[in-house]
């Protein structure tokens, strides 16, 4: 018994899944996998709370989501509702409004979570050195990330953007009139460019996020074997192609994938900064209008189905870049 | 923490002098350009808390009045001064959900991260992107039959039902990140334990839960963060009584008159729990952030 458990123990840590291809793992694999029968459900019960808890609340509704698509469900007219056939999805693809909001949904997460990561990088870097003031330059660079995500829009929207009083055009200004120019240009930034202004708010939030995951990435790098290429006289540029950006690829990619996650979904800002006006609206804030305001039950799962399998389809790719993270000893 | 581009010291002996001049030089302007980054990242969060201590006359102008004096009357209007609609029941409602559904996701996860780490359970690693996998899934795709649903068993407008739904939100993270922490204990103490006969329970409560107390204190964190932020789901099923901040946050905002100290200072109150939060546990946010990943 003790010796089962030790050595299931050992294929588990974080040093290798049970099914990793060849390797000393599979070796170590063997008595787990002949463990005794009666172990598995004691073994299974701790899991299956939280295992049928998510099963219950996440996936029950994709299935109601996935017959209400077929249906013909408008709440505002009741006697209308039944089989609607694939009426939903043939709405769905020829609408342009939810063309359009598929194609920003794409727009948003990629450019956002590129910027994001690159200037997170480049802030990690020059956050791995020792200066002066490198705790407090962390813990105000940490401070986006730490304002309600709806609270940082309205700031955005009203405090900065705003052009009559926001306080980009306030120093644009301010410094105009440094220059003796009493005619600053004051651009309406929302109503001129609605999607950059949300992308750059939500760059703002998300660049920090990016940093920390980074930084503690570049902090647990091996720096023996730094000093002992500076020593054999590799230039920085060598050093960071070469060595460091080698081993922050999977960082990079954890960063990317969780913040994707997240931005991917993002509500509140298209919600608070241009409420999905002037063709900014994203899937979520599209589907939550076609079944909050339009009652569209089966447009709205249509619509549903369709972000789904599109999230499956790119998350089958993207879960292959994490799978990684269980096999990595260092992560 | 030494560097690539500036550490004299550990670029050998053979560095000269000049060079070791020119490098000194370009480390203090990297020193600086990092310090004005901060600044200007830091700057919509300055000017938010700025803004809200000014008055509403000084808020809107153009340029900005920097140096106007200071006044609560931002805060004190959020409170309910003149408008009569106190914050506090919603404030209430974010904590209880918040605090709530993050002791609810301790309670599954916890024992959850165990048969995946310690006694694993077969294919845990699958078991384990089925809960990232949850994650992945668009929440607002579910939106449409948890609200029919909710409103078949009359828990619309029901703080609890927002407490369920915020630990499904982030019950697969804390799995995640339970299950890092928990791998990190060693087995000798577990083999120790179980020779002197500890059970169950008695190994829970007397090595894996002191043991991991730093990292289910990173995952309390994150998720006590992300449900307090969350807005789309409480905005569709909560309504008068249950409203959590928010949703009141958005309805509070009236787009007539001069209002930007207003929302500032509401903005800035209804941060401060995260705000503050975070930055006493920023290593612990680190560690969340990255699923436990990182240490």
């Amino acid at each position: 018994m003790s010796k089962d458990t030790v050595s299931s123990r050992t294929t588990t840590g974080p040093g290798g899944p049970s099914h990793g291809p060849g390797g000393p793992s599979d070796a170590l694999d063997r008595p787990q996998r002949r463990a005794p029968k009666p172990r598995a459900w004691g073994t299974r019960a701790p899991l299956l709370p939280a295992l049928l808890f998510m099963v219950v609340i996440t996936q029950l509704p994709f299935v109601a989501t996935l017959i209400i698509s077929f249906m013909n469900w408008n709440a505002l007219y009741p006697n209308d509702r039944g089989f609607a056939g694939i009426d939903n999805f043939k709405t769905a693809f020829t609408d342009p409004d939810l063309r359009n909001s598929i194609f920003n949904t794409i727009l948003y997460t990629v450019v956002i979570v590129l910027v994001a990561l690159v200037l997170g990088f480049a802030l990690a870097l020059m956050l791995d050195r020792s200066f002066r003031g490198r705790g407090f330059v962390r813990t105000i660079l940490i401070a986006p990330f730490l304002v309600v995500p709806v609270a940082a829009a309205l700031v955005w929207k009203h405090a900065i953007f705003n052009p009559e009083y926001g306080l980009l055009n306030g120093t644009i200004t301010w410094v105009w009139r440094l220059f003796g120019s009493d005619n600053p240009p004051q651009p309406d930034w929302i109503t001129n460019t609605p999607k950059l202004a949300i992308m750059a708010a939500l760059i703002w939030q998300w660049t920090p996020f990016m940093m920390l995951i980074l930084l503690a990435g570049l902090q647990g790098r091996p720096l023996d074997v730094i000093e002992a290429a500076q020593v054999d006289g590799a230039s920085p540029v060598q050093i960071f192609r070469h060595m460091t950006l080698p081993y922050m690829r999977q960082y990079l990619e954890l960063a990317g994938l969780l913040g994707s996650i997240y931005v991917v979904q993002n509500f509140d800002y298209v919600f608070t900064m241009t409420s999905g006006g002037l063709g900014s609206a994203n899937l979520p804030y599209t589907i939550y209008q076609t079944f909050y305001q339009a009652h569209d039950y089966g447009l709205a799962s249509a619509a549903g189905v369709i972000v789904v399998v599109g999230t499956i389809i790119i998350a089958t790719f993207a879960l292959r870049t994490v799978s990684t993270l269980l096999r990595e000893d260092q992560l | 923490m030494s560097t690539t581009t500036a550490a004299p010291t550990t670029s050998g002996a053979s560095t000269t002098g000049p060079r070791h001049k020119k490098q000194s030089n370009r480390s203090k302007a990297l020193t600086v350009l990092t310090w004005l980054v901060a600044i200007l990242f830091f700057v919509p969060v300055a000017w938010m808390v700025l803004t809200s201590l000014h008055s509403e006359q000084d808020a809107a102008t153009n340029p900005p009045s920097v140096l106007a004096p200071l006044t609560t009357q931002g805060y004190r209007e959020f409170f309910g001064a003149t408008s009569g609609a106190s914050p506090w029941p919603s404030l209430i409602n974010s904590a209880y959900a918040s605090i709530g559904s993050t002791i609810l996701v301790l309670i599954l996860a916890i024992p959850a991260a165990y048969a995946l780490s310690i006694r694993p359970v077969r294919k845990w690693s699958d078991v384990m992107f089925f809960f990232l996998s949850t994650k992945m899934l668009p929440a607002v795709a579910g939106l449409l039959p948890i609200y029919l649903i909710a409103q078949n068993l009359g828990l619309l407008d029901n703080i609890n039902l927002m407490v369920v739904l915020y630990t499904a939100m982030n019950l697969p993270i804390a799995v995640w990140m339970m299950r890092s922490f928990l791998a990190e204990i060693p087995i000798a103490i577990l083999e120790a334990a179980r020779i002197d006969g500890a059970g169950l329970l008695m190994t829970f409560r007397k090595i894996l839960i002191p043991m991991s107390a730093p990292g289910i204190a990173a995952t309390s964190l994150i998720c006590f963060i992300f449900a307090w932020n969350e807005m789309l789901f409480a905005r569709v099923l909560t309504g008068v009584r249950s409203a959590t901040s928010p949703v009141f946050l958005t309805s509070f905002v009236t787009s007539q008159g001069l209002f930007l100290a207003k929302v500032c200072a509401a903005a800035v109150a209804v941060s401060l729990p995260v705000l503050i939060a975070g930055f006493a546990a920023q290593d612990k946010l680190v560690q969340g952030l990255s699923l436990g990943a990182v240490k």
